[in-house]
């Protein structure tokens, strides 16, 4: 069987004279976690509802495995989970109805319904209220019974607009948990953000977008040293557990590969400006060890893809 | 559709079901909600206070101030009343319908899933028609055991008739209102249209059209739903010119609605209502 895949072609969405999206040309292929990163407004919810036949385009398609979802919907769909725009649900249905009703409308095999709801609903930590009414549900209760539906078929396909909206911080950081498991299973995930750190935790590869334009779209580090200024710089915070004199800084440690410079913040910390991608990192990383200077921790911080993000959106203004 | 696939795991194509069978489900789900809705009670209930008022009206006036034999006690009873409890299970079941999954945003619940619009459009039909066939059942069995109770069990067919004409008026009135909560994106909005609608609008209009421009008004629903209470006159009326005016000298046409004229206006509303509706209910977008 071939590998999942959702593409756009030359997609566009206008509303009146307004472009929601542009010629977007995307296409993702394989099992993977695809971030959708943009700032409010840029065009992701627009992006997400082409490819669930919810807004008809202005121009272009949107296929799923090859099939086009505004002309056969219901066959593009069969093995996609959306979430988009937080909906609500029946408020007179309790989750394990809501459930069974999309659990029918998939063809889910009756034997298997009960179990899978069943699971779900923990998985999103509900069971508690499994069998109470939806119409007192907080948002972010809600929000989970989503996400469980969404789950419910085992898709290989998971189509998830902001799917942390609406949550405490720790149900984000659930919901984060859950699609870095799915992750495990073979499932193209294309989720869309605009936290950073969320997309940065979760996925492997992101598709930045703004005013309805595609920005880049490749692996995370690979758009970190494409785009960040002057090849790349970012600042790794290092840890120590004895202290560090300033002239093993100076000498040993500024002249090892990549590192543009070196500072000691406290006696048993330092900072290094450091340019180069992700194997460079590691050898710095390996030769900070071989220097024995006591190294406990290592933190490259988010700052360069952070950097790369608000240049792109900033060029597009 | 989807081969079933040898190969375990999420990878395999699921078999969905037909879309006769996701219609069925739409259907399921549909009735649950209703069965716990305040509005299907209510509407039960004001099925039920109307035939409680006939009832004490009858009783305490004594039968024979309304009809001297069966088909006139049904023609006073059902005929001049069922309209308004099919009108109103048109506004309860179908004034918001379409528009309500818009503004309650639950219809975002459902379109991300492999079905058609149309099985949801079609599903929630059926289920606004039962739960309408339900009350109009009450209000029926009700009528008809004041009917038996004053005029024994022998039921003129013509009561037969007029309640098949009934169910054929549900249809028209559901696929109307229907089509019409698909134009609107507001619950309240599209309720309180079609009430206005069937409430006022089309007798007006009917009235208007037949006694002032003197035109057979022929494509107004509410005149094919003459039928309804015609079929219960003996002998069966029919169009015909009186002397009136102030002058009365002036011919003055009194319309009076056919069967076969009755059914084919009814069948009309309903296949273009129902087919406009579902388009329109294709192309919504759910912004
Ligand atoms: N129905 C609509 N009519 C007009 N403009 C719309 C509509 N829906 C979305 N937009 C506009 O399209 C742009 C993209 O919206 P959206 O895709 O929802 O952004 P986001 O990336 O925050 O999800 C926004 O500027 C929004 O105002
Ligand atoms: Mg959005």
């Amino acid at each position: 069987m071939s590998s999942p895949s959702i593409e756009a072609v030359n997609l566009s969405k206008r509303y009146g004279s307004f472009s929601a999206l542009s010629n977007l040309n995307l296409k993702i292929e394989g099992s993977k976690c695809v971030g959708f990163l943009g700032p409010n407004g840029a065009g992701k919810t627009t992006t997400l509802k082409l490819f669930t036949d919810m807004i008809r385009a202005s121009e272009g398609k949107a296929l799923i495995n090859g099939i086009s979802v505004h002309e056969n919907k219901k066959k593009a769909l069969a093995s996609v989970g959306s979430l988009i725009e937080s909906p609500e649900i029946y408020p007179s249905l309790t989750p394990r109805e809501a459930l069974s009703m999309v659990a029918e409308i998939r063809g889910m095999p009756r034997s298997e319904r009960k179990k899978k709801i069943e699971e779900v609903v923990a998985e999103v930590r509900m069971e508690e209220w499994l069998d109470k009414k939806v119409g007192k549900f907080s948002k972010g209760m809600k929000q989970r019974i989503n996400i469980s539906a969404a789950l419910l078929s085992e898709p290989e396909i998971l189509l998830l607009d902001e799917p942390s909206t609406g949550l405490d911080p720790r149900g984000m950081s659930e919901v984060r948990e859950i699609v870095k498991s799915l992750k495990h299973k073979n499932r193209l995930i294309f989720m869309s953000s605009h936290l950073l750190n969320e997309v940065s935790d979760i996925c492997d590869e992101v598709a930045m977008i703004d005013h309805g334009k595609l920005l880049v779209y490749d692996k995370l580090n690979n758009v970190v040293s494409r785009f960040s200024g002057d090849g790349g710089e970012i600042i790794i915070d290092v840890g120590l557990s004895r202290d560090i004199d300033d002239q093993t800084v100076t000498k040993n440690i500024s002249s090892l590969t990549g590192v543009v410079s070196a500072e000691r913040l406290e006696t048993k910390s330092l900072r290094i400006k450091f340019s180069g991608n992700l194997e460079n990192q590691e050898r710095l990383l390996s030769d900070l060890v071989a220097l024995k200077i006591g190294l406990v921790s290592f933190h490259p911080s988010s700052s360069a893809l952070e950097d790369t993000y608000l240049n792109l959106i900033k060029a597009t203004l | 559709m989807s081969k079933p696939s040898l190969k375990a795991g999420p990878t395999v194509l699921p078999n969905l079901p037909g879309s006769i069978a996701q219609v069925g489900v739409m259907t399921k789900y549909e009735l649950l909600t209703y069965f716990r809705s305040r509005r299907f009670f209510i509407l039960l209930i004001i099925g039920l206070i109307i035939s409680s008022i006939l009832t004490a009206v009858v009783a305490y006036y004594g039968v024979s101030s309304f009809a001297s034999n069966a088909l006139g006690f049904y023609s006073f009873w059902w005929g001049n009343s069922v309209t308004l409890v099919v009108i109103l299970s048109g506004i309860f079941f179908g004034g918001d319908a379409i528009s309500g999954e818009f503004q309650n945003k639950t219809g975002y619940f459902l379109v991300g899933n492999p079905l058609r619009r149309s099985s949801i459009y079609v599903g929630k039909w059926i289920a606004a028609l039962t739960a309408s066939l339900i009350i109009l059942a009450v209000y029926a069995a009700i009528a008809v055991g004041n009917g038996v109770y004053y005029f024994g069990a022998s039921i003129p067919y013509q009561f037969g008739e007029s309640l098949v004409f009934s169910v054929l008026y549900l249809i028209a009135v559901l696929g109307f209102t229907f089509f019409f909560s698909s134009l609107f994106k507001s619950s309240s909005m599209s309720i309180l249209v079609t009430a206005i609608l069937f409430l006022f609008a089309f007798s007006l209009i009917q009235l208007i059209v037949s006694s002032l421009a003197q035109i057979e008004p022929w494509f107004i629903i509410t005149y094919g739903a003459g039928i309804i209470g015609n079929v219960l006159t003996d002998p069966y009326p029919t169009t015909q010119s009186v002397r009136g005016g102030f002058s009365g000298r002036e011919a003055t046409t009194l319309y009076a609605v056919s069967i076969p004229e009755g059914i084919a206006i009814l069948v009309g509303y309903f296949v273009v209502t129902a087919i406009i509706g579902l388009l329109l209910f294709e192309r919504k977008e759910f912004t």
